[in-house]
């Protein structure tokens, strides 16, 4: 077709918008923001083939198109169905995806360690978010938890298979990033694991983007374990010049150290451009790098508490999802306790000390 | 005698040799089909009503008709011989003795769809029949039914055998495409539909081996003349392979107006339940499809005489019917325990999810494992509940439809045999040694004298 790219209109939770034709829901979900945008574990917009997999983002298809109204009979991945003209979708609306996605959230903390306190993803990890929001306080599973052989993957990468959701995104970014990919899924069903077939060390320069694409902590930087929580450092943005990557990263630091080096990301948890592992684990100084400034974070996990000023807050979208109804009670968490109060930067507070204070006894005071 | 169209010569003697089947009237569609449009077959098939034999009852002309047709794109034809589900073995004795049935449905049906490579994918475990395969296809190309130029028409095609590793998922269309391009046997995400994008990108059918044989005698009666046999929308005749406590297990061609009663009482087929016990229950369609006890098996909810056809089987709706699936018949009697039962079922579906999507892969093992509980006597009546809840967030809601079939045996155990359920927990102990018999859900009919 010779036109420009034909817009088609789709409701989300009665909030309409045009998008292109070919956009998935989620990502038409993603243009509104907010509430409306269902959660995702396994889809990655820069990973080809992502998604389909974890079910979280399942929603309702009540109306299908403009052309054939029909609802859609089951609840649909909405990463990966695309949206028709005049397609009316639920998502915080339907009580049937509601039930679904608590269902979906038990089945993936099913056999999760819920280690978090000893997690280094801890306060970045989208599924403590999900649980967060979905979750019960108890489980129903009485059973003991699936353990598996422990693989070593190298100097750099540490592997906890037992908090894998098996997202297949370290898969599809190794295939999609590196020339040759020596990791995948062995075995099938609950016994299904992320290995190398023969113990072997992975070692592309790129293959370090799998600890950004992770969704949880089984894939975990080895150069910062166990060094610090995420929320006691401070993002920073930083560049540098580098052969082969944009050299374009985020340095969590505290103090003037750098614990970590990570891809810049999105207010979705992508990463915006790959980063090389010569980046992200040679490079922990602050001389190597140019520092910009703060990294805008987004009010979406703990980190973003207690930074900046310039947090980003999402847009609230709760009126026009009630059709321009306003909740009759809405309570502001931090007039109640002082947890997660924006206002104290919980970097400031005279917390755990760093690595440093303890491996240079002479820099103590 | 009912009407028999694909098992007429299967007890011929040599008729798995291509002379002695061509002798009995083989490949004559083969040579009637070439002489005919494509479009003409696809307009047949859609006349007979013939719908899918693996299981959904999908109507096969229309499948066939869905596939896209762009210019200068190969097209494929795969025959799922991957046939994995308990109590289903008719594709294998129809592979085993009649191999010819299939090579022709195969041409004929490469032929309507313009396939000019078109594979069986087989299963793993049939590795000798592979060989009987191979050996048709052999004969058959010697004999200028296969290879280049086809009886002088011009149409090419080759047939082709792929061994699967044993994998009951790869007999999900698209699990299966997934193997046959030698990656792992994960079911895609749908759409798009492999009429689509199927094989390597290009668009492709797969067809059960009972749909591509039934093609056969569809092309030599005609379509409206196969579309007379059965009753309704149920079409044609239909393999069954019967097992449990039966007398005469083995697969059986029926016309789909045959009741329920006649095919497990009469002599004909099954021949009654064994040693004078009582019928207590029987999955109709494959270990996946929903258990349904005596009293509803023989006579609908609404009293009507149930018949072995997709529309009578699956009246009621899950409430009080099930379905005819792929054919796989399991008898219970009275002896059998319930709770064992989809305990063993739910064993083999945890055993086969293939992990990808996380309410198959972590709601099978769960469900087994409250089930063992319950069948060891440690289960608590909260268990029940629990397991109908599991079971309800894994159905609708998984990629491929391993997820429901993992779901509704263990559904359907429960809506009807809650008290064999409650009985397993309420005797912890008597349930080791005991059964818990029949009570109100046995065969009315035949009560013993």
């Amino acid at each position: 077709m010779s036109e420009a790219v034909k817009t088609v209109k789709v409701t989300i939770d009665n909030i309409t918008v045009d998008v292109p034709m070919g956009t998935t829901i989620l990502q038409a979900a993603r243009m509104i923001g907010g509430d409306v945008v269902p959660p995702a574990m396994c889809y990655y917009s820069k990973l080809q083939g992502s998604g389909g997999k974890c079910r979280t983002c399942l929603v309702e298809v009540s109306k299908g198109s403009e052309a054939d109204p029909r609802p859609m009979p089951k609840l649909v991945a909405s990463c990966r169905t695309g949206v028709m003209d005049g397609m009316e979708v639920k998502n915080m609306t339907s009580p049937k995806v509601e039930d679904a996605r608590n269902g979906v959230v038990e089945f993936l903390l099913l056999n999760h360690p819920l280690d978090c306190p000893v997690c280094d993803q801890a306060g970045e990890c989208h599924l403590q978010d999900l649980g967060y929001q979905h979750g019960k306080q108890g489980t129903r599973y009485e059973f003991k938890r699936r353990t598996f052989e422990k693989h070593d993957l190298g100097p750099y990468i540490q592997l906890h298979m037992t908090r894998c959701i098996l997202c297949y995104r370290c898969v599809f970014t190794a295939d999609q990033l590196t020339d040759k990919r020596a990791h995948g899924i062995l075995s099938r069903g609950d016994h299904a694991e992320i290995a190398t077939y023969i113990e072997k060390s992975l070692d592309n320069n790129f293959i370090g983007n799998v600890i950004d694409v992770c969704p949880v902590g089984a894939l975990t930087d080895k150069t910062f374990r166990f060094k610090n929580r995420v929320w006691f450092t401070k993002p920073v943005n930083a560049h540098r010049d580098c052969k082969c990557c944009s050299g374009k990263v985020t340095l969590w630091q505290r103090g003037e150290e750098v614990l970590r080096v990570t891809a810049r990301k999105d207010q979705w948890g992508e990463v915006e451009e790959w980063i090389c592992n010569e980046c992200r684990f040679e490079k922990k100084k602050t001389t190597d790098w140019t520092i910009e400034g703060p990294t805008h974070v987004s009010r979406h996990s703990v980190i973003s508490q207690g930074h900046y000023e310039n947090t980003i807050k999402p847009k609230e979208t709760f009126t026009a999802v009630h059709g321009g109804r306003n909740p009759q009670l809405l309570m502001d968490i931090h007039s109640v306790s002082e947890v997660n109060d924006p206002s104290i930067d919980l970097s400031q507070i005279n917390g755990p000390a760093t690595s440093d204070v303890y491996n240079h006894s002479t820099k103590q005071a | 005698m009912a009407t028999k169209l694909l098992l007429a010569k299967a007890h011929v003697e040599g008729i798995r040799h291509f002379e002695v089947y061509r002798r009995e009237g083989g490949y004559a569609a083969v040579e009637k089909a070439l002489k005919m449009e494509p479009a003409a077959i696809v307009e047949e098939v859609k006349k007979s009503g013939l719908r899918g034999r693996g299981g959904a009852g999908f109507p096969s002309g229309m499948k066939w008709s869905f596939l896209a047709k762009p210019e200068g794109v190969p097209r494929y034809l795969v025959c799922n011989a991957d046939e994995s589900e308990p109590g289903t073995f008719k594709d294998r004795y129809l592979m085993e003795f009649l191999p010819h049935l299939l090579i022709e449905g195969l041409i004929v049906s490469s032929f309507a769809l313009g396939s000019n490579r078109t594979y069986i994918y087989i299963r793993g475990e049939y590795a000798w029949i592979v060989g009987i395969l191979e050996q048709a296809i052999a004969e058959a190309k010697q004999n200028g039914f296969l290879g280049k130029n086809i009886l002088g028409s011009g149409f090419d095609c080759e047939i082709y055998v792929q061994r699967g590793a044993g994998a009951y998922i790869c007999g999900e269309e698209t699990a299966l495409i997934e193997s046959l391009e030698g990656k792992r046997g994960n079911p895609r995400i749908k759409p798009p539909f492999p009429a689509i994008k199927g094989l390597w990108d290009c668009p492709t059918v797969v067809n059960n081996v009972e749909t591509l044989a039934a093609v056969v005698p569809i092309l030599n009666m005609g379509g409206e003349e196969y579309a007379k046999i059965g009753v309704g929308r149920s079409t044609g005749t239909k393999l069954i392979s019967a097992c449990g406590n039966i007398n005469k297990p083995g697969v059986y061609e029926i016309e789909m107006t045959l009741s329920v009663e006649e095919f497990i009482y009469s002599d004909e087929y099954c021949g009654g339940i064994p040693n004078g016990k009582r019928l207590k229950a029987c999955i109709p369609g494959g270990s996946s499809v929903p258990i349904l006890p005596a009293n509803l098996l023989l006579k609908t909810a609404k009293g009507e005489t149930r018949l072995m056809n997709y529309e009578s089987l699956s009246d009621g709706g899950f409430a009080t019917g099930s379905m005819l699936g792929s054919g796989g018949f399991i008898v219970l009697d009275e002896d059998q325990c319930v709770v064992k039962n989809t305990l063993t079922l739910a064993r083999f579906y945890r055993h086969e999810s293939c992990g990808q999507c996380s309410p198959c892969r972590e709601g099978t093992g769960w469900m087994e494992k409250i089930l063992t509980k319950i069948e060891n006597g440690k289960g608590a009546i909260s268990d029940i509940d629990l397991l109908w809840d599991i079971q309800r967030k894994i159905e609708g809601n998984t990629i491929c439809p391993l997820g429901d079939a993992a779901a509704w045996p263990v559904a359907a155990a429960i809506r009807h045999f809650r008290d064999e359920f409650e009985w397993h927990v309420n005797n912890p102990e008597l349930c080791q040694t005991q059964n818990y018999g029949l009570a109100h859900y046995a065969d009315p009919i035949h009560v013993p004298a």
